[in-house]
């Protein structure tokens, strides 16, 4: 008897330890694979701005972010909210091209979206981000510079088609490239107006990877990108058939499958107008 | 193609229609053997004893040797290269670790280490494994625990053109019971020179080679043998090709235990296990225009083993061979770009494959009566390849996107021989079928630049079985002066494996013309025909004749690459006593039957003269070998249909070979 009420006890705690440890996860687990980037503060809240590098960087980011109640010291479960990205020029300010921003499935507290700085800042130009938010039908919001410092490599670019608009493209994946067919996405962007960067659809973008340093050799079985319908972002095959440094060269078609902006690899092109660069 | 059958009619029905008197002859053995010597004594009978493996090898009308350089060159049995032979040593497995083929078996030897190879021809050669073409398995030397106690040899030779200075030695001890048997060879060479005294840049090379072997006999019918072979190669020049070698070195270890049954039936049962590991290293560094450094290291490790019996019962004599290997093979490339911030380029350019193989081999021999015999031989083995890199795995998913990480094949063959003696004829018939996996390169390399045809090669996952069916025949004609020998084999393979050009894939080399992915061509058709004869025109005088030609199509027709023209050497050679002499000619037709697909082209026709004086000084046990010689007399500048790019062969050499043994 006493050796069966012991084997109960221990059983009861194993679960009991169980239980703990699943409630530690799931805290912890908000968090899993992001690093804060900065804090942006308001009377009430204080905002958290989340990437998987803790920095953000010229091109797409993708970005989390929660929004504890400074009075409770809780994160807020149930905010609606948007944001609005605005680069200070010297002669001008504009936006960028970014997403909705929605509560990030399977977590409690985070939501997430994607900006697309086009520019890096320098000495004295810089970007801003406000994020508005409204819990329980109350208005807040936040407003504070941000860093956005130049990419390493290329992943963004703009430019004005022969159609005489301006468009903004992406490189969204891959963000590990491996020696690979790699999945490759991109957003491709019109800009409308200062504040304005639409999603385009039914374009085509062409790419052609090349190794400038090896003989500005390709890569085979690529597959351009076309635009899916359930994330209205362009998805392609992106191959690398060795690690280094690769210039993905692009070419912008629109929905009639005329050449906005990009040049073909040939002999004597040796690069697009137009390209984005990976290095692994 | 009809040329083809037409022939083969010709001799089966020639060997039918003599088949008919009768003589007391031996049956005819169907392998062919190039004795090599005893390490004391390198063979007495060679004009040039201290000469390559390679040169050895060439000597038999099997056998052709595809030359990137000064060094290692690649055997072709049959005319069909590395992938479709099977090249062991003492049956065991080794493969090269180099993706180029610098790196053939062969090279990893040295004649030293050797007593003899026996050629086989297409499906008699599957006793230790899958072939297509044919097999050479290299005999190792032993003392054999005879009762010679110390014994030694020194080797020393000198070659004048390519400054090539040879050192070896041999020491041996060897009793009732126990034997030790120790070898070392160092060889350095210069470039070469080509005819008209044209010296052929990056052709040098220095190798070293150490063995050793020891047996001891517990038990009068029971025996154990361990053996070790240390090769290392550095500085090798490979002319033909765009890269040298700073690396070629091979660990080879076996343990070998026989039993002698005392026993009607069962004659010898030999069981052996092995290991081997490879490691190769390219090298760019020392050449002019290098558009982009790269290394470029393989290493290919073997472990297997093998059980083998033999025995006769009444009026067979029968074989049986399990055999095993698992080897593991990844070479890699990492070029390094000129701007010193960029990331190294790397890939797997073979993805560390692994391949299992276990296989079955009987054989049975019959003889019927004195006259005649046909032999059996049935083979069955489980192939199995897995890609055990991720890397390199999703790497050739870019070309195959469901590339499997293993495939498993069976290998399955049979042949049949059969042999009639008589009255100074002896004739021999035989079919065969066999089936080969693709090698790993042809499987699974990834950007492999084959600088004869100018392509990058990719692997091919999905590719079948290559299957081969096989007639050959032979007859000879035998008497106290004359003797002769005409045999010809037809091969008809199915799934030939070649490249074939992708146009829509960029090469990566630069400077290369395009992507060849291996697929199969429905089938090819080979057609060998040599023949031997030998006159004793004095007791002193012997004139020695070979006669080789081969044709090789693929199915629409068009030819293969490294098909033999007509071929001869023509050697008159003398003996007396202690002193032997020797004269020969040796040439190739015009190679009008290339194969411009595979990057061959038209090359003329050539003859050279070779002669070579020996002495032999005895006294008591000790015994000095002396040779001297002058290849390439006249000092032809020439190539073959068999050198890489061109490449052009030795001018005029002179040789000196001393062996002082005791």
């Amino acid at each position: 008897m006493k050796t069966l009420r012991i084997l109960s006890l221990a059983i009861l705690a194993f679960f009991a330890s169980c239980s703990s440890d699943n409630d530690e996860t799931v805290t912890a687990n908000e968090l899993d694979g992001l690093t804060k980037i900065q804090e942006m503060t308001n009377d009430t809240h204080v905002v958290e701005l989340y990437s998987s590098t803790g920095t953000l960087q010229q091109g797409h980011n993708a970005i989390s972010l929660r929004i504890k109640n400074k009075a409770t010291n809780e994160y807020e479960k149930n905010a609606t909210v948007s944001w609005s990205p605005l680069m200070y020029m010297m002669s001008m300010q504009h936006a960028c091209p970014y997403s909705a921003v929605t509560k990030t499935s399977g977590k409690e507290t985070l939501y997430n979206g994607y900006i697309v700085f086009q520019m890096a800042q320098n000495d004295t130009e810089y970007w801003k981000l406000k994020v508005n938010y409204t819990i329980n039908g109350t208005e807040y919001n936040v407003d504070e510079i941000i860093s956005v410092p130049a990419s390493a490599k290329r992943r963004v670019t703009s430019f004005t088609g022969t159609d005489g608009s301006k468009y903004v493209l992406a490189l969204i994946e891959p963000t590990n490239p491996k020696v690979a067919l790699n999945d490759i996405k991109m957003g491709v962007f019109k800009m409308e107006n200062m504040t304005s960067f639409p999603i385009v659809n039914d374009y085509t973008v062409k790419i052609d990877p090349r190794m400038p340093s090896m003989g500005n050799h390709g890569s085979p079985n690529n597959v351009n990108l076309t635009q899916s319908a359930t994330d209205l972002l362009y998805h392609g095959k992106l191959s690398l058939t060795m690690t280094g440094y690769w210039k993905i060269n692009l070419q912008l078609l629109n929905s009639a499958n005329e050449v906005l902006k990009g040049e073909e690899i040939t002999e004597t092109t040796t690069e697009s107008s137009i390209y984005f660069e990976v290095e692994f | 193609m009809k040329n083809l059958f037409f022939h083969i009619a010709l001799l089966l029905s020639s060997a039918i229609l003599t088949a008919q008197e009768k003589d007391s002859l031996k049956t005819v053995p169907l392998e062919e053997v190039i004795v090599i010597g005893k390490k004391t004594e390198l063979h007495q009978k060679q004009s040039k004893p201290l000469t390559t493996i390679d040169e050895y090898l060439q000597q038999s009308n099997k056998i052709t040797m595809i030359k990137r350089g000064g060094y290692a060159w690649e055997p072709v049995i049959n005319n069909m290269a590395t992938e479709r032979t099977l090249v062991t040593i003492e049956g065991m497995h080794i493969f090269g670790a180099c993706t180029d083929k610098m790196d053939p078996i062969t090279s990893y030897v040295e004649i030293s280490n050797l007593s003899e190879a026996t050629v086989t021809s297409g499906q008699q050669g599957t006793c230790h494994g899958a072939t297509i073409g044919g097999a050479i398995d290299l005999k190792r030397n032993r003392s054999n625990f005879s009762e010679t106690g110390w014994n030694g040899a020194l080797h020393t030779g000198y070659e004048t053109n390519s400054n090539q200075k040879i050192i070896g030695t041999a020491v041996n001890y060897s009793k009732a019971k126990f034997y030790l048997d120790t070898d070392f060879m160092y060889r350095d060479a210069d470039n070469y020179k080509a005819g008209n005294n044209e010296e052929v840049a990056f052709s040098q090379f220095r190798k070293f080679n150490i063995s050793g072997t020891s047996g001891f006999q517990w038990h009068n019918n029971k025996l154990i043998e361990a053996s070790v072979i240390y090769d290392k190669a550095t500085d090798v020049g490979y002319p033909a090709l765009p890269m040298d070698v700073s690396l070629a070195e091979a660990l080879i270890t076996s343990l070998k235990l026989e039993y002698k049954p005392v026993s009607t039936v069962l004659k010898n049962w030999e069981t052996k296990l092995y290991y081997n590991t490879i490691t190769h290293r390219m090298d760019d560094t020392k050449r002019p225009f290098v558009p982009i450094h790269m290394d470029m290291p393989g290493w290919s490790d073997t472990f297997g083993g093998y059980s083998k019996i033999t025995g006769s019962y009444k009026k067979h004599q029968f074989q049986a061979n399990l055999n095993s290997f698992y080897n593991q093979s990844k070479a890699e490339m990492t070029m390094y770009p000129n701007n010193p911030n960029e990331n190294l380029m790397f890939m797997y350019t073979w993805p560390d494959v692994r391949t299992f193989y276990n296989g079955l081999f009987l054989e049975d021999r019959y003889e019927f009566n004195c006259h005649s015999s046909l032999q059996i031989t049935a083979s069955v083995g489980n192939h199995t390849n897995e890609v055990a890199s991720e890397f390199g795995l999703q790497s050739l998913q870019i070309f195959y996107p469901d590339a499997a990480k293993t495939n498993s094949r069976i290998l399955k063959s049979s042949a049949s021989s059969f042999a009639y003696v008589q009255n100074h004829f002896d004739y021999v018939f035989g079919l065969g079928y066999g089936e080969r996996a693709p090698s790993v390169s042809e499987g699974y390399g990834f950007y492999l630049f084959n600088s004869f045809d100018r392509y990058d090669y990719i692997g091919n996952p999905h590719l079948k079985n290559e299957k081969s069916l096989e007639i050959n025949a032979s007859i000879g004609y035998k008497n106290k002066k004359f003797s002769s020998k005409i045999a010809g084999s037809y091969f008809h393979i199915s799934d030939y494996i070649v490249g074939k050009v992708n146009p829509d894939a960029l090469p990566m080399t630069i400077g290369a013309s395009g992507i060849k992915e291996y697929t199969a061509l429905s089938y090819a058709e080979i057609f060998n025909l040599d023949v031997t004869a030998e006159y004793q025109v004095l007791n002193s005088l012997k004139w020695k004749n070979q006669l080789v030609y081969s044709l090789g199509k693929d199915n629409n027709g068009e030819n293969l690459p490294f098909m033999s023209p007509f071929r001869y050497t023509s050697t008159l050679a003398y003996q007396n006593n202690s002193f032997t002499a020797e004269f020969s000619v040796q040439g190739n037709a015009q190679q009008d039957r290339f194969a411009p697909k595979y990057g061959e082209d038209n090359t003329p026709d050539y003859a050279i003269l070779n002669c070579a004086a020996g002495y032999l000084f005895r006294l008591e046990k000790t015994k000095f070998n002396t040779r001297v010689g002058m290849e390439n007399i006249l000092d032809a500048k020439y190539s073959t249909f068999a050198d890489w790019n061109n490449i052009p062969r030795r001018g005029r050499n002179v040789f000196l070979n001393l062996t002082f043994s005791l």
